[in-house]
């Protein structure tokens, strides 16, 4: 580690300091644990002699300070780094172009630390142009360990298996899922039940490659099914509720499971407990491994000190320190692969290992629920028909239909 | 009833604040009506005060007790911690300070822009409703359903127009752009209130050789406050409370309070802390709920005065 | 300096004019050539004719929303005017502790909806909120769950919005009630006029202009909803309660889908033209007695 560190001390030391690196960084982790997680980073950029301007707007997952990204750069005043992540990288480079940051990518070997799948998201037209700072993974889910021994429940590994614990628990008088209902929270139960059922082909057929013959096919038939049969697990009050709510609710034994992504760990360490004590983590039913990635992009500017701002930035953002301290805040794993996870809970350490292998066999998966799949039109189009169901008495196959013609108009 | 008459009753404070149908409901067998009217003013009063109870108790819990008990209980415990970390402490970002010092940001933008969306608006109002010309009325309604254009389609066209002008991200950009969309009010109300005031008093002073400004500052100005009031009070809310273009039109070092408590309350994959959270919305709110306890009752008589025309 | 004196009063208006000119219907105009664009993550500006009208109608989800903005603005409109009307009749008829109702019923619009709306989702919500109160206090049956029901959810929307703006309309029209001339209600009292009547045929009827004031102000909101939807139900459940300011909010700026969002804005613009035209209509036209 040390040698790590003394190394990227000494490429620092050897970098020609003429200007002064100056960076404003438009992002929307302002509170709690995630603003510490990037006052680290902050912090180390004022240590090697940079100045900081932080521009936070947080809401709507990113929304608002995608707003405020677009007022900016009309104006002509765009920041210097902006969190962005996914296709919406790709989105903005061919409308505004972004500033080209192989340099550090290559003097650094980002292609050779990072999967190959979460490079490419960080390429326009082949050239680095962000730099990824964890990795979430979506397809969690997450139990109460006093409940499931006492109903002798262990995590399910299909969804027949789930459906049957689910009934067993919604028997003896448990909710068997806290759920919040949110337009995002239903799209992430979805995108697991499609991973689940159809498998990771099928997923990237369906909602990476937007396949009309996938969309409709009888699989998608089967997961509307599935999210029919999980509504009737949800108790009668989940319209609306945040997630955080309904992680309350797994650890203060009013339900038994929660699927979501691995933020939700971060409830339950922030209450006192322990992963495998007080609540289990598994990955949701079948295979495949969800991710949600977070990154900074670069706009081209003008001015040295910005240029070298960015640099230092993107450098510091794929440095292995920060992405250990960082992802041990913020509950997530590094985006690089060799940073030792010594310290991570047990929980990410799983997650680590399902990243490599689901690398290594194609089962590393963009999560659409969170933005990584698709851009914004078809992702929020598939959105609107899955929570209209799920929210509804509507029918699977219309479901199906509605899917397919929607995803037809956002094009 | 004659223009006049309305102009002396404006001016009588006592008009305007007495209940004059309280005789009516004299006499005994309206005893019992009376408890029914006060039980129903206080059952309203508590729908009314009901999210703020729930602001209130939830800003003084601890956080343990929020996630372990009920919502909507009572605090066992009181703590005035999470007061405390809102005004000084919380992050809104990598700044960890709190909402205090976006305080003055807001005070920054919303006084220059109340104080000049109100003169603007009274002089408007002024020739709207005393130097009629052809075409005036039409110009007025087009004013009027400028009020009505959703803020979301002005974003990124004014986004443009303060590039241009070099004022993007500026506390000078926000107070443009709230003057420009504030005038279409203010306009509507002074010029409801000039209305009622008989034009043979403008015709007078011209006669006396008074010119435009001078009938403005001697007439119009000295019977003007309740409607300033009105006017300083609308514009103060909207401005104060604004967040679209707070967020759109700030800069780092410019955002106003309502972004940083948006800021302190949003949290997309962290644990919120749903005390700090409440206690950031009451002391965000404070300058506006101050404005309505203390001015409130120059309000209604603003309005009294302003929106019946004779 | 002759024609400069004549023509104070249009130079005064000038930069108002100006202003208006270009940031509201200026404005308007590139909002409608947008509508007509492929407009995507970012303005373009090469026309591509109606499609995206076309993509607004076929949108499922557009016509829950315009459905919504009726029943919700409807609704809001005259649950405010009535229930302000009443407030305020029954604040008139000297009651004690006036000025602290008054504060209590006017505060709501003084606070910000980011977080406002928090804590209506927690009072609305059944297993949280008033129906488990109430249920603890041995009322097992009682139910209020119209929060998670996909079509009783806009009326939350309806109860929350009532809340934060009744209070103001209270105001409004409290104003016009004291400003009524008390001789002829005297008058009337002499004659052993009912006071219901005296209400209803004497006063509110001079209240006329009030009523179109707090049109005005409430249409305002109603339109310019939006807080609140995003505080309260985050549009849900489903897409439940969209409204069109949520639907093109949710176009422009967290789907990249620019040209649709101008499309359903000018929409919304014609929706609002049709409304407020005859009102000014009614408003501005010239009166007898000036």
């Amino acid at each position: 580690m040390k040698s790590v560190l003394a190394a990227s001390t000494a490429v620092m030391l050897a970098a020609p300091a003429m200007a002064e690196p100056t960076a404003e960084v438009l992002h929307w982790w302002t509170s709690g644990s995630e603003a510490q997680s990037i006052a680290v980073l902050q912090e180390q950029f004022k240590a090697e002699g940079g100045t900081w301007t932080d521009m936070p707007v947080a809401g709507g997952g990113g929304d608002a300070a995608m707003t405020a990204l677009r007022a900016r750069v009309l104006a002509g005043n765009a920041p210097t780094a902006v969190q962005l992540k996914g296709p919406a990288i790709q989105e903005w480079y061919e409308e505004t172009g972004l500033a080209d940051i192989a340099s550090v990518a290559e003097a650094n070997n980002w292609a050779e630390v990072l999967p190959e799948r979460i490079a490419d998201h960080m390429k326009c037209e082949g050239q680095w142009c962000a730099a990824p700072v964890n990795v979430h993974r979506v397809n969690w889910i997450w139990g109460n360990k006093q409940i499931l021994d006492e109903h002798g429940i262990a995590m399910p590994t299909t969804w027949e298996e789930f459906n049957a614990a689910a009934e067993k628990l919604q028997a003896a008088g448990v909710t068997p899922l806290a759920h919040g209902g949110q337009n995002w929270q239903d799209a992430t139960i979805f995108e697991t039940v499609v991973l689940g059922l159809g498998g990771p082909e099928f997923y990237q057929k369906a909602l990476v490659d937007l396949d009309p013959e996938a969309l409709t096919s009888d699989t998608m038939v089967q997961v509307f099914d599935q999210m029919r049969t999980i509504r009737g697990f949800v108790d009668d009050n989940f319209s609306g509720r945040d997630w955080n709510l309904a992680t309350a609710m797994v650890m203060n034994g009013e339900a038994a499971f929660q699927i979501m992504g691995d933020w939700a760990k971060g409830e339950f360490l922030a209450a006192g407990q322990e992963p495998g004590v007080d609540f289990v983590c598994a990955p949701t039913p079948g295979e495949g491994f969800l991710y949600n990635v977070d990154s900074f992009a670069f706009f081209e500017l003008d001015g040295e000190e910005k240029q070298q701002g960015q640099e230092l930035l993107a450098k510091l953002i794929m440095g292995p320190e920060f992405q250990k301290t960082f992802n041990l805040n913020k509950g997530s794993i590094p985006a690089r692969n060799d940073v030792p996870l010594d310290e991570f809970d047990d929980c990410a350490k799983q997650s680590a290992e399902a990243m490599a292998s689901g690398s290594e066999d194609g089962s590393l998966l963009p999560s659409y629920a969170h933005g990584m799949a698709l851009r914004g039109a078809p992702a929020g189009a598939i959105t609107d028909v899955v929570t209209q169901h799920f929210n509804s008495d509507m029918s699977s196959e219309d479901a199906v239909q509605q899917l397919a013609d929607a995803v037809a108009n956002a094009m | 009833m004659t223009s006049k008459t309305v102009l002396t009753k404006r001016l009588s404070r006592d008009a305007l604040t007495t209940p004059h149908t309280g005789s009516v409901a004299k006499g005994r067998r309206n005893t019992l009506l009376r408890w029914g009217l006060y039980a129903i003013l206080i059952l309203f009063a508590l729908f009314y005060l009901m999210p703020l109870f729930v602001m209130l108790t939830t800003s003084l819990k601890s956080l343990e007790e929020i996630r372990t008990g009920s919502l909507l209980a009572l605090p066992r415990d009181i703590t005035f911690a999470p007061w405390a970390e809102a005004w000084s402490t919380a992050c809104a970002g990598t700044q960890c300070e709190g909402l205090r010092p976006f305080f003055w940001n807001s005070v920054l933008m919303a006084v220059p822009a109340v104080a000049i969306s109100t003169v603007i608006g009274a002089l408007n109002g002024y020739v709207f409703a005393q130097w009629r010309f052809p075409g005036a009325n039409l110009f007025f309604a087009a004013i009027l359903f400028g009020c009505f254009i959703p803020f979301q389609v002005v974003l990124l066209p004014m986004a443009q127009m303060l590039g241009l002008m070099g004022l993007a991200g500026t506390i000078p950009g926000l107070i443009f752009v709230h003057v420009i969309y504030g005038i279409g009010f203010t306009t509507l109300f002074f010029r409801n209130y000039y209305v009622t005031i008989p034009q043979e008093l403008v015709r007078a002073a011209k006669v006396d050789g008074a010119g435009f400004f001078r009938i403005f500052w001697s007439i119009f100005l000295p019977i003007s406050l309740p409607i300033i009031t009105v006017s300083v009070i609308w514009q103060f809310t909207q401005i104060w409370n604004d967040f679209l273009f707070g967020v759109s039109f700030s800069g780092a070092g410019s955002q106003p309070v309502t972004v940083a408590l948006n800021n302190i309350v949003n949290s997309t994959t962290g644990v919120k802390a749903y005390n700090v959270d409440m206690a950031s919305a009451i002391i965000a709110a404070l300058p506006t709920l101050l404005v309505y306890v203390v001015a409130g009752k120059y309000f209604i008589r603003g309005l009294t005065a302003g929106s019946v025309k004779g | 300096m002759e024609w400069l004196e004549r023509n104070v009063p249009k130079l005064v208006l000038a930069p108002s004019f100006v202003a208006i000119l270009i940031f509201v219907y200026g404005f308007i105009g590139w909002t409608a050539w947008i509508s007509l664009t492929k407009s995507r993550l970012m303005p373009k500006y090469d026309l591509d004719g109606f499609g995206q009208y076309g993509r607004l109608f076929s949108a499922p989800r557009w016509d829950v929303a315009m459905n919504n903005l009726f029943i919700f603005g409807g609704l809001f409109i005259v649950i405010s005017m009535v229930l302000g009307l009443m407030l305020a009749i029954f604040l008139d008829q000297k009651i004690r502790a006036e000025g602290v109702l008054r504060t209590i019923y006017l505060y709501p619009m003084a606070l910000s909806l980011i977080v406002t709306g928090t804590a209506w989702k927690w009072i609305l919500n059944p297993g949280l909120g008033i129906q488990q109160a109430i249920r603890g206090w041995g009322f097992e049956s009682f139910t209020f769950d119209w929060l998670i029901r996909p079509e009783m959810a806009i009326y939350t929307i309806v109860l929350a919005a009532v809340w934060q703006a009744s209070g103001f309309v209270m105001a409004l029209f409290l104003a016009g009630l004291r400003s009524v001339d008390t001789e002829i209600i005297r008058a009337a009292q002499v004659d052993g006029i009912p006071t219901h009547r005296i209400y209803s045929a004497i006063i509110i009827p001079t209240m006329a202009p009030i009523f179109l004031s707090a049109f005005i102000v409430l249409a305002h909101l109603a339109i310019k909803a939006f807080d609140l939807v995003i505080a309260l139900t985050g549009g849900g459940p489903g897409y439940a309660t969209d409204l069109p300011a949520t639907y093109m909010y949710a176009m422009a700026f967290s789907r990249g889908d620019l040209g649709q969002a101008a499309a359903s804005a000018m929409i919304m613009m014609l929706v609002i033209f049709a409304i407020v035209v005859p009102y000014l209509y009614s408003e501005l036209r010239p009166r007898r007695d000036q």
